[in-house]
C-alpha cells in the first residue's frame, strides 16, 4: 500500500487529541470543539500554525544579534578585567587549554541556536510551498530540533551559578551582561516556535483526501 | 462516538490513522509511515514512575536546601545554593534572566514532581484523584521546560571555569542535581501518559456505575 493513499485523521473527519492522544469525530462546526477525555481544546491542525511560527522564528533570529555581540559576561580580578561575548568566551576557554568546556559552550550557545533557527525556517519555506520533497528526513530535523532546543540553556545556568557565587569585595567580581537577557529571549522563543510548528503539515501535501478545518 | 473509534491512534506527527495492537512489555509502536513512537507498553509503568518519583521528590529538596558548592579566596569563603543564585541574580538587576532560571531549573521540576505523585499515588491505592484530567494536561505542557539535566552541565562547566582561578569545595547539592538528574530520566522513561489514562478512565468508569 502506498503511502499517498493511507488513511489520514482529518481525511476521515477525525481528530486526534495532542494531549491523551484520544481519537474523536470531528464536528466540523466553526465553534471550539473539546476532547471529550481530557478537555482539551481540539484541532484537526493547529491554527495559525506558520504564521505564529513565521514571527517566532523572526523574532529570535533579531534577538540573535545581540545575544551574539553584546557582552555576556565581566570578570574582574586584582589583575585582570575582562568584558566577554559568548564567542570571544568561547576562544577564552580554548587559550586556557579547556577544549572540552570550549566546545561544549560553543556546541550548545552557537551552533544549537542557530541550526535551530536555519532548520525551522527550512520547514516553515516548505511547508508553505507545499512541497513533497523527503516527508520523512523533515519529520526527522523537526524532531532533532525539538529534542535540542533545551540544550541552549547552558550557558544561562554558568553565568547565574558565577555570578552569584564570584562577589568577593574587590578581590574578585563576575557579573552577567545584558546579552544574557537577549540570549535568554533567544532559547524561550526558539522553544515556542519548535511547539507551534505543527509537523503534520509536512504531511499534508502527500494527501489526495480534502479536509478543511 | 469514542467507542468506535477507541481501537484507533492517529500519528501525532503525520495524522495516519493506524489501528491499535496490543504490546509486550517493554516494547514500543511506532508510526508506519514517518517512524514517530506511537506509544509504549513500559513494564509496570505505575509502580516504577511512582517510585523514581518518590526518590526524585526527596533529592530535589537535598538539591535545592544545600549549597551547591563553595570557593575560598584568602580565607574568604563563599557558597550558594541554587535558590540563592537566582536571588543574587535579581539584585544585580538581571531579573528576567533570574526568573527565566527559577522557573527552568527550580519551579519546573517541582510542579513535575508533584502532580505526578498526585496522579499516581492515588491510583496505587486503588483511587482516583480529583480534577486528574488537569493534571495530566499540565504535565504534557510543562515537559519541556524543565531543564535539570542541562542545569547539571552548566554546573559541570562553571566548575571547570571556577578551578582555574579558585580552589573550589563542592556540597551536597552538587552530588544530589546529578542523582536526581539520573532519577528523573528514569522517571520519564518508565511513565507511560496512555497507561494512566487508561487506568484512570476505567476506576472512574467503575466508581460511576457502582
Amino acid at each position: 500500500m502506498s503511502t499517498a493513499d493511507s488513511p489520514i485523521a482529518a481525511g476521515r473527519g477525525l481528530c486526534s487529541c495532542h494531549v491523551c492522544q484520544l481519537v474523536s469525530r470531528s464536528t466540523g462546526t466553526s465553534r471550539g470543539q473539546y476532547c471529550p477525555r481530557c478537555g482539551a481544546r481540539l484541532h484537526l491542525r493547529r491554527p495559525g500554525s506558520v504564521q505564529r511560527c513565521w514571527a517566532l522564528v523572526i523574532a529570535s533570529y533579531i534577538l540573535y544579534i545581540p545575544a551574539n555581540t553584546l557582552v555576556m559576561m565581566e570578570t574582574g580580578s586584582l589583575i585582570s578585567y575582562r568584558k566577554d561575548t559568548i564567542v570571544s568566551g568561547v576562544v577564552h576557554l580554548w587559550r586556557t587549554g579547556s577544549w572540552m568546556i570550549a566546545v561544549i559552550v560553543f556546541v550548545a550557545s552557537v551552533a544549537i541556536p542557530l541550526l535551530k533557527l536555519f532548520s525551522l525556517t527550512l520547514l516553515l519555506i516548505s511547508v508553505q510551498r507545499k512541497s513533497t520533497w523527503h516527508p520523512q528526513q523533515r519529520t526527522r530535523l523537526y524532531r532533532l530540533v525539538e529534542a535540542v532546543g533545551r540544550w541552549s540553556m547552558l550557558d544561562i545556568y554558568v553565568v547565574t551559578l558565577l555570578a552569584a557565587l564570584v562577589q568577593l569585595g574587590s578581590l574578585a567580581i563576575v557579573k552577567a551582561g545584558p546579552a544574557a537577557i537577549a540570549f535568554g529571549a533567544v532559547v524561550v522563543l526558539t522553544m515556542l516556535a519548535t511547539m507551534e510548528f505543527d509537523p503534520r503539515l509536512i504531511w499534508d501535501p502527500l494527501q489526495k483526501e480534502e479536509f478543511h478545518d | 462516538m469514542t467507542d468506535r473509534t477507541a481501537q484507533l491512534i492517529a500519528c501525532h506527527e503525520c495524522d495516519l490513522l493506524q489501528r491499535d495492537i496490543q504490546l509486550n512489555p517493554g516494547c514500543y509502536a511506532s508510526c508506519r509511515r514517518c517512524g514517530a513512537v506511537l506509544y509504549r507498553n513500559a513494564t509496570d509503568s505505575v509502580d516504577r514512575t511512582l517510585a523514581y518519583t518518590l526518590a526524585a521528590c526527596m533529592v530535589f529538596l537535598g538539591a535545592n536546601l544545600f549549597p551547591i558548592f563553595a570557593i575560598e579566596v584568602q580565607g574568604d569563603r563563599s557558597a550558594i545554593t541554587l535558590f540563592g543564585a537566582v536571588l543574587s541574580l535579581w539584585d544585580q538587576g538581571m531579573r528576567s534572566v533570574s526568573t527565566l532560571v527559577l522557573i527552568t531549573a527550580i519551579l519546573i521540576p517541582a510542579l513535575e514532581l508533584a502532580s505526578l505523585t498526585y496522579l499516581l499515588l492515588p491510583l496505587k491505592l486503588g483511587k482516583v484523584p480529583p480534577r486528574y484530567p488537569l493534571f495530566m494536561r499540565t504535565l504534557q505542557c510543562i515537559e519541556p521546560w524543565g531543564m535539570v539535566e542541562v542545569l547539571m552541565l552548566g554546573l559541570l562547566v562553571s566548575l571547570v571555569k571556577l578551578t582555574n582561578n579558585f580552589r573550589v569545595i563542592p556540597g551536597m547539592a552538587l552530588w544530589s542535581f546529578a542523582v536526581l538528574t539520573l532519577l528523573l530520566a528514569a522517571a520519564a522513561t518508565a511513565f507511560n501518559a496512555r497507561d494512566v489514562w487508561a487506568q484512570l478512565d476505567a476506576k472512574r468508569r467503575d466508581l460511576e456505575s457502582r
